[in-house]
């Protein structure tokens, strides 16, 4: 075990793992935080905290996941390097560990450009692979990043990092997965899938790779809630593929937020079959009262325990 | 080279606003290649000022000069009997020329007239592109002489983000993904194999400006 | 403002201007007195700063007679005349000086009729204008 935590204990078993995701609130409302927190509590093993995503400010992940342990519920801290250089990063880590987070994902985080501190100075001390060889260093080697000066106490982190194949260049996405697995990663999540054909392909060069044994695989699902969400997803956020007749099955239900739903339960069922992929990560953005439904349609429950 | 562009009218006249009699200095080097401050920009600007402030009824006298290079001692130095004469510069060099004779001129007000921009190159007339940040420790060796330091708005090392979508930039739709063309040259070059390698983190704390003012001394040429 | 005879500089390019202005001689058209014919090899000769140093040096309105498009026989002479008469517009808008007191007007090798025509017409404008306050001397 390398950190223990209920995630890495599933995985680990080699049982199907499922994590959810929360955005903290923009400010210190603990209260947005706790009816997220009900809503996923016992559906999902783990719950991502996103870390200020597309830049808007918001309560920080280390403290939200913090909150998060109280409430009963194993967070993945998500850490990007916009903000922070690893001197931050280091310290952030000392005190995440410290407060009991287990699971952290290392992310280089949307552009500040797309949020609400346009003017702010962007970091980007490390990118995203270096912050998974700055943890794994700290774990594994038990000194800060390119030092040799000892930590005091022991880093216990289930790494993780993010993987989109639906970015391009297409062929470059496995070569940098095989980065990611060599700096250090013990789970990926992806980006979220609606182009099932691309995503298979794209699990193919993972297998080829053997990239599949070396690291947890859990596939990215957002459920679509309207037609128009669909199109604007698709025409507006990069690195994001809709197909055609998946916008066209939302648009044209007639209940559109429910064909979502089991539109995302068929996806899990087929992402389930598919060889390599160790679990889902469901983002059901300001939508988190449907995870109960969508795991208990796709027979997820009741979600074993890590013990 | 480094690109510059004039900065607005309004500002450049609020800068002068307290002086008649000010000198107007260019330079021959990179920002006249880059139309922002070379010896047409001067005439130009120059004539716009003083007919500016004549309309406002307070007329002003502007010498003009444009040296070779203004950030060069030498060439600098050419400006000290101008100097004497005015009550302010206002350069058109890039922030170095600037300094450069606030160095000589001590006791002289040396205002910018330009925003130094960037380290770029021409990509055809009239149209200029960041190409270089002088980090101070290049890499294009690794990427297939594409720097990501100055064309990834991530800065990124190791690969693109999730935002390259058909080779553009999610931030920038106009701007290529630096890390499609990295891929694309070495694919061109048959060396993909270089992306494999991890870049480890760069060191801006020694090689960069993060480590303070940086400076480089070359023993045999000193006099 | 009755006396005001406003000051023009005409810059004429070789291939439409200049012609057009000859034609207008020898028709004896009546090209205001008050105006001043430069001749250029193009259009695109004419740098930004001359229709600016123009205004400084006691012109009322400067007029800049081109070859239509697609008509330039350096090809983009007068596209690239135009380009330098917008970035001289907005540094006028800056200045607080009225940008119609330049304008460009394309004419062919036989536009006598043409030019004149635009000529009288900017004086009446000029006139209304009242005199260039930003220029030497005034």
């Amino acid at each position: 075990m390398k950190a223990g935590s209920n995630l890495e204990k599933i995985l680990s078993k080699g049982l199907f793992a499922v994590t959810g995701e929360l955005g903290p609130p923009k400010g210190n409302d603990v209260s947005v935080v706790k009816r997220k927190a009900d809503l996923l509590r016992g559906y999902v093993d783990a719950v991502n905290v996103t870390d200020n995503q597309t830049a808007i400010v918001r309560m920080s992940s280390i403290a939200t996941s913090s909150l998060l342990i109280q409430m009963g519920i194993e967070p993945v801290m998500q850490m990007t390097t916009r903000d922070r250089n690893r001197i931050a990063i280091q310290s952030d880590i000392f005190g995440a560990t410290a407060l009991g987070i287990k699971n952290m994902l290392c992310l280089t985080g949307d552009h500040h450009t797309f949020g609400n501190q346009v003017d702010s100075k962007n970091v980007h001390d490390l990118d995203s692979i270096q912050l998974i060889d700055c943890v794994r260093t700290m774990r594994d080697q038990g000194t800060l990043l390119g030092g040799e000066e000892r930590i005091e106490g022991k880093i216990e982190i289930f790494i993780g990092a993010a993987e989109n194949p639906f970015a391009d260049p297409f062929e470059f996405r496995v070569v940098r997965l095989a980065k990611k697995v060599r700096a250090g990663v013990d789970f990926i999540q992806t980006q979220c899938i609606y182009d099932m054909k691309r995503f298979k392909e794209w699990m193919k060069m993972v297998r080829d790779r053997g990239l599949h044994e070396k690291v947890h695989i859990l596939a990215g699902v957002t459920p679509l809630k309207s037609g128009g969400m669909a199109r604007y997803m698709a025409k507006n956020v990069s690195g994001i593929i809709i197909p055609e007749e998946i916008i066209d099955r939302i648009v044209k239900a007639k209940k559109p937020a429910e064909e979502g739903i089991k539109l995302c339960v068929e996806q899990i069922q087929e992402l389930k079959e598919i060889e390599g992929v160790h679990g889902v990560h469901i983002m059901a953005i300001e939508w988190e009262q449907m995870v109960s439904q969508i795991t208990e349609m796709a027979g997820l429950l009741p979600r074993p325990k890590g013990e | 080279m480094i690109k510059a562009e004039q900065k607005p009218m309004e500002e450049i006249l609020r800068s002068i606003d307290p002086y008649k009699k000010i000198l107007l200095s260019g330079c021959g080097a990179c920002v006249t290649v880059c139309h922002a401050g070379g010896e047409k920009e001067v005439l130009l600007l120059a004539s716009a000022l003083r007919m500016a402030r004549k309309k406002i009824g307070k007329p002003l006298e502007i010498l003009e000069a444009t040296p070779s290079r203004q950030c060069e001692p030498e060439y600098a130095q050419e400006l000290s009997e101008l100097s004497e004469k005015v009550e302010a510069i206002l350069s058109l060099a890039c922030g170095v020329g600037v300094q450069t004779l606030v160095r000589f001129f001590p006791k002289m007000p040396v205002l910018p007239g330009v925003n130094t921009t960037f380290l770029g190159e021409t990509l055809s007339h009239g149209i200029w592109e960041e190409r270089c940040q002088a980090c101070g420790n290049c890499i294009l060796e690794k990427t297939g002489g594409i720097c990501p330091i100055s064309r990834c708005a991530k800065q990124l090392l190791n690969g693109p983000c999730g935002g390259s979508s058909k080779g553009k930039c999610e931030i920038k739709k106009e701007a290529d993904c630096a890390w499609q063309l990295i891929y694309d040259r070495l694919s061109s070059l048959g060396q993909l194999y270089k992306l494999e390698e991890i870049i480890p983190a760069k060191r801006w704390g020694i090689e960069s400006r993060d480590s303070g003012l940086r400076r480089i001394i070359r023993e045999d040429l000193k006099i | 403002m009755v006396d005001f005879d406003p000051k023009i500089i005409a810059f004429c390019c070789d291939q439409s201007g200049y012609p057009s202005a000859d034609m207008a001689g020898s028709l004896r058209l009546n090209i205001p007195k008050n105006v001043e014919m430069v001749r250029v090899p193009c259009a695109g000769r004419v740098e930004a700063l001359y229709l600016l140093k123009a205004l400084e040096k006691g012109a009322d309105g400067v007029v800049l007679f081109a070859c239509y498009e697609e008509n330039c026989q350096y090809l983009r002479g007068n596209l690239r005349a135009r380009g330098r008469l917008s970035y001289i517009h907005r540094l006028m808008e800056k200045i607080g000086l009225e940008k119609e007191r330049i304008e460009i007007c394309y004419l062919a090798t036989n536009s006598g009729v043409k030019l004149v025509e635009t000529l009288q017409r900017k004086t009446e404008e000029l006139k209304r204008l009242g005199p260039n306050p930003c220029s030497e001397g005034k």
